[in-house]
């Protein structure tokens, strides 16, 4: 086995990806997070209970699914991992039980957390309220008006959401306060942070509570008497869902395609610089100015993305590919009118890319597997509005 | 035209018992940002701290976070800055702060360079931890930069003893865990941070984060070496007091400490 998507260097370094640029006060933290997640995570009885919990509690294992009247349109064969039936309904709900568990083991009480779309903050207010942990969110001040009812959510969930109203007031903006929070108030408070990006040990630790939907992936396509697919495809904002999928293919022979927003294509438009603690690809101005993200999905917002892509991009392991909003739209109401699914708009950039690219970059007869993270529900004001030429 | 190298001013002041005193000023932030640099130079400033913009500044609070904005949005850059400088003379030490991605972004040579013609002889950023100073570390002192490195109140005494001898120029003692911000009371951990950098060989101490009013600038001075202000200085440059207002301030920052 290649040592691709393994344990980072001791300095959390992926290839020169990664690392921990952060300012004094929290490296302490970091390392205290980095000790008791490696401790955690070699102790049976923290995965058991980890792993207990997603199974009693998150609906997992969640199906992998194979579209009929999408793939014979497509000619391809397509399988959706369904990670939108998972509680929560996206991917989020397995970092976010992972890191609760963390904080009552390092005998934390409160959880911070940023969110975007609101789904990492609906998910970390929900693990909180399982575990009997605070739990306050850090959401951009745009992004509570874009997403009102996710606030009105994790409200109900018993978490506090703090608007912020800083820099561009979206996702990266809400990244700069959770960390901020979390400086002055360390010593009882853990950093729930959403994605496999950020200081070391964050990027690592996030891969692995989210290595659970290529493990599980990579064993269900065996039911379908496929020993392993040609294309493993899932969209990219900072990038857990795509790490976690990848995880369980990175050493089979299939082409890992990571999607991103054409408004926010780190890896595609970026270059590599120093944001939220971690070295990666960066979208960013003449002068190292962090630039905002633009796209028609909250959780793809985001000017950076995880240092293993940047690495897996580097090393040419992964391909990193870009979808527009337009095509975005279009996926979304072709897999809801064909398969009955209603995908998240970040989720629908990968479907995007895989209806693009049938018959294309994706030969014909090919077996892809796709991540669908999220479910669309959240989305369908939106999706309305645009439809009808409102927005 | 330039201004005296750090280490060794800090040196000679520090062995005469004079307390150093570092006001902390935005670049940019409005025309008169060089006139408010030498009217707290005037008003008995030891140092200056030159503010270099980014658009994240996570150590930041509101204050210097505005102070930031206003500044970007003037089209304010790290160059245009130092060209500035470089036209200009200054009577004490220029230490420049700043994120790592403004200083990588342009290159470790090409702003250490940039930076050491402008009269630039420390530097301060927050964000290159110990485990990911050294590229830095090596061109800025080849450059005749001191590389600037903080303690925290969370610091172990291990990582305290590593960061104290590696520091240059001075060390800058974090006052409490949190942002830089105006506050209406000091804590406890500002003693114990001091005592737990005195137990190492360091540059003089300087302490900052939160050291708003005289009165605290004078609790500082009593037990460290020298006293950092930021935001309460920033607060009112960003009010309109202009050079006059601000040395004012540092005056009576100033007289508080020497009394």
């Amino acid at each position: 086995m290649s040592n691709i998507m393994g344990t980072p260097g001791l300095d959390g370094r992926f290839g020169s990806f990664g690392g921990r640029f952060v300012p004094e006060p929290l490296v302490p933290a970091c390392q205290e997070l980095e000790a008791a997640f490696a401790d955690a995570w070699s102790d049976e009885s923290f995965i058991a209970e980890y792993r207990r919990i997603l199974r009693e509690y998150g609906g997992r294992p969640t199906p992998l699914t194979k579209c009929g009247r999408l793939s014979e349109e497509l000619g391809i064969e397509l399988y959706l991992k369904r990670e939108d039936l998972a509680h929560t309904g996206s991917h989020k709900i397995n970092n976010v039980i992972g890191q609760a568990l963390l904080t009552k083991r390092m005998g934390k009480r409160r959880m911070i957390a940023e969110t975007g779309a609101g789904q990492h903050g609906v998910a970390s207010a929900t693990a909180a309220a399982l575990l009997g942990l605070e739990c306050v969110v850090f959401m951009g001040e745009v992004d509570t008006k874009r997403q009102e009812l996710n606030v009105f959510r994790m409200e109900l969930l018993g978490a506090e959401v703090r608007p912020v109203t800083s820099g561009s007031r979206t996702l990266k903006d809400a990244v700069n306060e959770a960390m901020r929070t979390w400086v002055s108030e360390v010593a009882d408070t853990h950093y729930c942070l959403g994605s496999v990006m950020g200081p070391h040990p964050f990027p690592w630790m996030v891969r692995e509570f989210q290595r659970i939907i290529g493990e599980e992936a990579s064993s269900q396509i065996h039911d379908f008497g496929i020993d392993e697919p040609d294309f493993v495809v899932a969209c990219v904002g900072g990038g857990s869902n795509a790490a976690g999928l990848f995880s369980g293919f990175v050493d089979s022979d299939a082409v890992l395609v990571g999607v991103e927003a054409a408004g926010g294509a780190a890896i595609s438009s970026g270059t590599p610089g120093v944001l939220h603690g971690m070295r990666s690809q960066l979208i960013q101005d003449d002068e190292g100015q962090i630039t905002e993200a633009h796209s028609i999905s909250a959780g793809l917002d985001y000017p950076g993305i995880g240092p293993e892509h940047a690495h897996l991009a580097e090393i040419g392991r992964a391909r990193y590919e870009q979808a527009g909003d337009d095509e975005v739209v279009d996926a979304l109401q072709r897999l809801a009118s064909r398969e009955g699914i209603i995908p998240a708009l970040e989720t629908a950039h990968a479907v995007a890319w895989v209806i693009r690219e049938a018959g294309g970059e994706i030969p014909l007869g090919s077996k892809v597997v796709l991540n669908l993270s999220g479910r669309g529900d959240k989305d369908v004001a939106q999706v309305r509005a645009i439809l009808r030429g409102d927005s | 035209m330039g201004a005296p190298n750090l280490s060794p001013t800090f040196e000679s002041l520090t062995s005469q018992n004079h307390t150093l005193l570092i006001p902390y000023v935005m670049a940019g932030v409005d025309d008169a940002w060089i006139d408010v640099v030498h009217a707290v130079i005037a008003a008995g400033a030891d140092a200056v701290e030159i503010g270099l913009p980014f658009s994240d500044p996570i150590i930041d609070g509101p204050t210097i976070q505005e102070a930031g904005v206003r500044s970007l949005e003037r089209g304010t850059t790290a160059q245009s800055v130092l060209a500035q400088l470089q036209r200009d003379e200054f009577a004490v030490p220029l230490v420049v702060m700043t994120y790592y991605n403004v200083i990588a972004h342009l290159g470790h040579e090409r702003f250490a360079g940039e930076a050491k013609q402008a009269g630039i002889t420390g530097a301060i950023v927050p964000d290159l931890s110990l485990e990911e100073l050294d590229g830095w570390e090596r061109v800025a002192e080849d450059a005749g930069i001191d590389p600037v490195l903080l303690v925290a109140p969370s610091s172990s005494p291990e990582r305290t003893k590593k960061i104290c001898a590696r520091s240059r120029g001075f060390l800058y003692g974090v006052a409490r865990m949190g942002v830089t911000g105006e506050r209406s009371s000091m804590t406890d951990e500002l003693e114990a941070v001091v005592a737990k950098i005195r137990a190492f060989p360091s540059p003089p101490v300087c302490v900052g984060i939160g050291v708003s009013t005289p009165e605290q600038a004078k609790r500082v001075a009593d037990i460290a070496d020298g006293v950092i202000v930021g935001s309460a200085l920033v607060r009112r440059v960003l009010d309109g007091e202009g050079p006059d207002g601000a040395g004012a301030f540092v005056s009576s920052l100033r007289n508080a400490i020497d009394a």
